[in-house]
């Protein structure tokens, strides 16, 4: 059976700042190699608080399918 | 609640950093380490620690911007987060900085040491109140240009800060660009290396 969980979508305009990991109550974000944040899915709720917190506006909330 | 580590305290040392600049002009040379430490992370570790952990700056304007609310927290407007803009200003602000250089290097070389602090780069506060008799002219120099590069960048910040998010200064301070920079082509270096070496080790040529 499928269910819709919104998580934090990251695109390319991220400048790996940082600031949605302060922003995550889960840290369910990281930062990779510098170059760009990633979201851990298992993780994410899906509560929007990095997408705030992005100063870039690069961080999204998408519905995806769980199965 | 996180709990909260030694460097979620650094915005301290930013705020010390200006005012302590305010009375002497010699303190600006210790702005050198968030030039020096960030590029060192970024060219050894490949990583931005210092701009996600330990810029006392982005802190600074968290801070003011977040819990204290000076911010009207829109999102930044597009051209700030565009990669011409971002570059252009990395560019443009490393240009400056070299002209700095030179000046510094002029009054080395013997030319009068010029005691004003330039702001935006235009603007040139006079600064007689510094006592910079103690050293060499050509350090006093550099003092004060740097000051005045570690001033417009905070004033920028700043800006942006009040204007859009708390950190829209990250989104195209240069030090950010330049070590984003550095890590995207360490990653492809390095990435291209291990293809090199997995096609070797599958004995393709």
């Amino acid at each position: 059976m499928k269910t819709l969980k919104k998580i934090a979508v990251i695109h390319k305009e991220c400048v790996a700042c940082g600031s949605c990991l302060k922003g995550c109550p889960r840290n369910a974000v990281a930062i990779y190699k510098g170059s760009i944040a990633v979201v851990d899915g298992a993780k994410c709720v899906g509560c929007g608080k990095c997408a705030q917190a992005c100063p870039a506006n690069s961080i999204t909330l998408a519905e995806v399918a769980i199965v | 609640m996180k709990k909260k580590r030694w460097y979620d305290y650094l915005w301290m040392a930013s705020a010390v950093y200006l005012t302590l600049g305010l009375f002497n002009i010699l303190f600006a040379w210790l702005g050198l380490i968030c030039f020096i430490v960030p590029l060192m992370i970024a060219l050894i570790g490949g990583s931005k620690a210092y701009c996600n952990n330990y810029c006392g700056r982005g802190q600074l304007f968290e801070l003011l911007g977040g819990r204290i609310g000076l911010s009207r927290k829109k999102n930044p407007a597009t051209f700030l987060r565009s990669a011409w803009f971002r570059y252009g200003f990395l560019t443009f602000f490393m240009t400056m900085f070299f002209l700095m250089i030179d000046s510094t290097y002029l009054v080395f070389a013997g030319a009068d040491l010029k005691q004003a602090v330039t702001l935006l780069w235009v603007f040139k506060l006079p600064w007689q109140w510094a006592h910079t008799a103690m050293v060499s002219p050509w350090i006093a120099q550099f003092a004060f240009g740097f000051y005045g590069v570690m001033l417009t960048s905070t004033m920028l910040g700043i800006l942006t800060m009040i204007l859009f998010k708390p950190r829209s200064w990250c989104v195209y301070c240069p030090m950010g660009t330049m070590t984003q920079g550095i890590c995207k082509l360490k990653n492809r270096k390095e990435a291209a290396s291990n293809g090199r070496k997995s096609q070797k080790n599958c004995g393709v040529a």
